[in-house]
């Protein structure tokens, strides 16, 4: 068991997110990358948490567990409004702040 | 009483304010809280008066002068002697016994050391600078206690007066204010204990006197005539004030009255301080007491209400100067050598002064110039007496004075009053069937100015005359006999034009109402009775008010002389005569002026009183006012205006700058840059604003990985 196995797999979770963040369309796929990152960053908090036999890095991912559960509940609920308005989830249509 | 003397200057003064406050809403527009404060004032001051009366004199001060007369040159020494007895406790003063007297004693030596009743002093800290403590306070002896009693009894009578002959006037309460605010400045004078609190009192006299003078102002030759006073007595005040400074330091850096007479008669003062010190005295005296060559102001303030003539420029304020002297004889007596006999500058200036008023008195048509060049002539006699050392005479006359003068001038108010002019010759005359209680209680005044015997003024005229006669002033005995038989002689013009021959004004005069005639009724009654306070052979006025100074001083009392005073009454019965045989018997040289060059010379010289107001007038304040309105007309037109001036081209000038570089291109500049670079970044920033989510997110990637390579790079490298 090395470290460095699970900061490469966080890693890796992490960048599948960052580019369903930045190239879906499709909204809900965009919060559910938002959650591979969330959770990417969660590994790496219980990974160094029990490398440094530290219990902190654990109530932290609880928390950023929390606070994700929170997130996509907002995140779905507008999803929806765009949608009831719009009869289309896709993002690069919602640029009405197009400055 | 005597210790809480205050109260009595203090009643006035809150009448003052009362009236000012609340006065015009009262029933009688103010007069009630004055007559009441004043009599309030009277009943104390007659209280303050019967105390000092029972007061025992356990006080005994030693004459001191004797050498004085034998060697004048050295007063000094012989008023060391004095200080040193005088502080001696009084059971030692037998051991100086035989020191002192000397060749005097026949004249003198009667009245060695006889007690006499203890100033009351009561005072407060007024202010204290470290070194000098400054004491206000009452300082209560004989003199204060008479002056309360004769100012507030003519200061009551006159407001009596008032009540009927200022009715319905527009400035009735004003009037009352200033009567009250008036008496409470001469109580403060003549109960200070220190010259500063007489500075105080006199000032607050000068002022009340501009106030009352000018109390018709709409007319221009009443406010010029205040304006006058106030200027005149103003020029003599200023020698009060270095007078005052003079004495402070001369004492020993005291303001107080009895410790600075003390210095002077103590002799470890110089000679030339105190000589200088009297000499500024003198100045303040002059102006303030109306003597030659400053007494023009006094016939001019008859302008202001007769009433106020009576009270002011006759009975009180005018002797304010002649009060001053014998309150600060010691400087006097030592800084003139006034027991030295001779000639000394006080004396001088009375002297002249009752020969030149009385003068003038004759050439008069107006009924209260008279009377205010009579009054000017008295106030000679006193500062005369005063001069000649005749201390008490003066005093006296002072008393005296204010009673028949008061009189004259009220019963002068009654009969305007009735025949609403002062003019004697046009508009008076005949008036004696008319109004009865004011001729007879006007000729018992004139009769006890002229010193017809045995009314007041023989008393105290007698008093001066033998004063100035035995203590070797035999000029001014000389020229108060003169005067004596001229005021007799003026008074009975007076009398004559103003209630014998035809009536010459217009209606039919009546008799004044109780309250004008009952003060005249008083005044009266005190002008036939006040002589004999100071009868010879009791002689209780000398007792009652000589003080510690005087005494010290070593002033001369003498016995009754029968010559002196036959010679005085009959020269006023002469003049009296004369009088009479002009106006009556029709005798004399009548239209000598006409006739004669001379006398018609002379007349005018009269008239124009000398040329004094000319002098004054053109000559003095022409003289200066022209060149410094001249100067100051150059100062403002080239200084100031050039100040102004290069004020304004400079001012101009920098705005100028500021308005071009400063304001347009550095301040407007700012702005504007503001707004365009706004304006720009705005334009291109919003480029970047697409609106979709997406591309910011990758904005935000991108910024972190440039971020984290930054801080790999930066903490590993």
């Amino acid at each position: 068991m090395y470290l460095n196995q699970f900061l490469l797999l966080a890693a890796f979770l992490f960048c599948v997110g960052v580019y369903g963040v930045l190239a879906r369309k499709n909204a809900v796929l965009v919060l559910m990358s938002i959650e591979l990152i969330l959770n990417a960053v969660n590994i790496n908090l219980v990974a160094f948490g029990l490398f440094r036999e530290s219990v902190a890095g654990q109530v932290f991912a609880l928390f950023v567990i929390a606070v994700a559960a929170a997130e996509v509940g907002v995140g779905l609920a507008v999803v929806i409004l765009i949608y009831r308005n719009r009869h289309s989830i896709d993002l690069t249509e919602v640029d009405m702040m197009k400055g | 009483m005597l210790e809480n003397a205050w109260v009595i200057p203090a009643l006035p003064v809150l009448s003052f304010v009362l009236i000012l406050f609340f006065g015009k809403r009262l029933p009688k527009h103010g007069h009630e809280i004055g007559v009441a404060a004043v009599a309030l004032a009277f009943v104390l001051a007659c209280v303050c008066a019967v105390q000092w009366v029972q007061r025992p004199a356990n006080l005994e001060v030693k004459p001191g002068s004797e050498e004085h007369a034998a060697a004048p040159g050295s007063p000094a020494q012989a008023n060391a002697v004095a200080a040193l007895e005088e502080k001696a406790p009084p059971g030692s003063e037998g051991g100086h016994e035989g020191e002192g007297k000397g060749e005097k004693e026949g004249e003198a030596g009667e009245h060695e050391a006889e007690p006499i009743r203890k100033p009351v002093v009561k005072e407060v800290t007024w202010f204290d600078n470290g070194q000098t403590r400054v004491k206000a306070g009452t300082h209560v002896d004989g003199l204060a206690v008479t002056m309360m009693f004769v100012v507030t009894l003519i200061s009551l009578l006159v407001h009596v007066f008032s009540t009927s002959y200022m009715h319905g006037d527009r400035r009735y309460t004003h009037y009352f204010a200033a009567l009250s605010l008036f008496t409470a400045g001469m109580l403060v004078m003549v109960t200070a204990n220190n010259t500063l609190q007489l500075l105080v009192g006199w000032e607050l006299m000068g002022l009340c006197s501009f106030m009352l003078i000018g109390h018709w102002w709409e007319e221009r030759n009443n406010s010029n005539a205040a304006l006058k006073a106030f200027f005149t007595t103003r020029t003599g005040d200023v020698g009060l004030l270095i007078g005052i400074a003079i004495l402070f330091f001369a004492a020993g850096q005291t303001f107080d009255i009895a410790d600075i007479n003390a210095a002077a008669l103590g002799g470890e003062v110089s000679h030339g301080l105190v000589l200088a010190g009297a000499a500024a005295l003198l100045c303040g005296v002059i102006g303030k007491s109306a003597q030659f060559p400053l007494h023009t102001w006094l016939p001019d303030a008859m302008a202001g209400p007769t009433p106020v003539s009576a009270l002011i420029h006759a009975a009180t304020m005018v002797v304010a100067g002649v009060y001053l002297v014998a309150r600060l004889y010691g400087v006097f007596w030592s800084g003139f050598d006034i027991g030295g006999g001779g000639i000394n500058p006080v004396a001088l200036v009375g002297g002249i002064t009752v020969l030149i008023a009385a003068a003038l008195a004759f050439v008069q048509t107006d009924i209260k110039k008279v009377l205010a060049y009579s009054t000017v002539s008295q106030l000679g006699y006193m500062v005369m007496a005063l001069g000649v050392g005749a201390w008490t005479a003066g005093v006296f006359h002072l008393v005296t004075h204010a009673f028949f003068k008061g009189l004259l001038f009220l019963g002068a108010g009654s009969v305007s009053h009735a025949v609403h002019s002062f003019d004697m010759k046009k508009d008076m005359g005949g008036l004696r069937e008319h109004m009865p209680i004011t001729f007879k209680t006007f000729v018992i005044g004139s009769l006890a100015l002229a010193g017809v015997p045995p009314l007041a003024g023989f008393w105290s005229k007698d008093e001066i005359l033998l004063g100035a006669s035995s203590n070797g002033y035999p000029v001014f005995l000389v020229i108060g006999l003169l005067g004596a038989a001229l005021t007799a002689a003026y008074m009975t013009r007076c009398v004559y034009l103003t209630f014998f021959g035809e009536y010459r004004g217009h209606g039919q005069p009546h008799e004044s109402p109780p309250a004008i005639t009952v003060p005249l009724v008083v005044l009266a009654a005190l002008s036939v009775v006040a002589g004999f306070v100071n009868v010879p052979g009791g002689e209780w006025f000398a007792k009652w008010t000589e003080n510690e100074t005087v005494l010290s001083a070593g002033v001369a009392h003498h016995s009754f002389s029968p010559f002196v005073a036959l010679f005085g009454s009959a020269l006023g019965l002469l003049g009296i005569a004369a009088g009479y045989a002009y106006y009556w018997r029709n005798l004399g040289p009548h239209r000598l002026t006409q006739r004669s060059g001379a006398a018609g010379t002379g007349y005018r010289i009269l008239e124009n009183k000398y040329g004094l107001d000319r002098l004054y007038t053109d000559w003095v304040v022409g003289g200066i006012k022209g060149p410094i309105a001249r100067g100051a007309y150059w100062f403002n037109q080239r200084v100031i205006d050039g100040v102004v001036n290069g004020v304004g081209i400079i001012a101009r000038g920098l705005a100028r700058f500021v308005y071009d570089t400063v304001d347009q291109k550095v301040v407007d500049g700012v702005v504007n840059g503001a707004g365009i670079g706004a304006e720009d970044g705005g334009r291109v920033l919003r480029l970047m604003q697409t609106g979709r989510v997406q591309q910011y997110a990758l904005f935000l990637f991108g910024a972190v990985v440039v971020l984290g390579g930054t801080l790999v790079l930066f903490t590993t490298g």
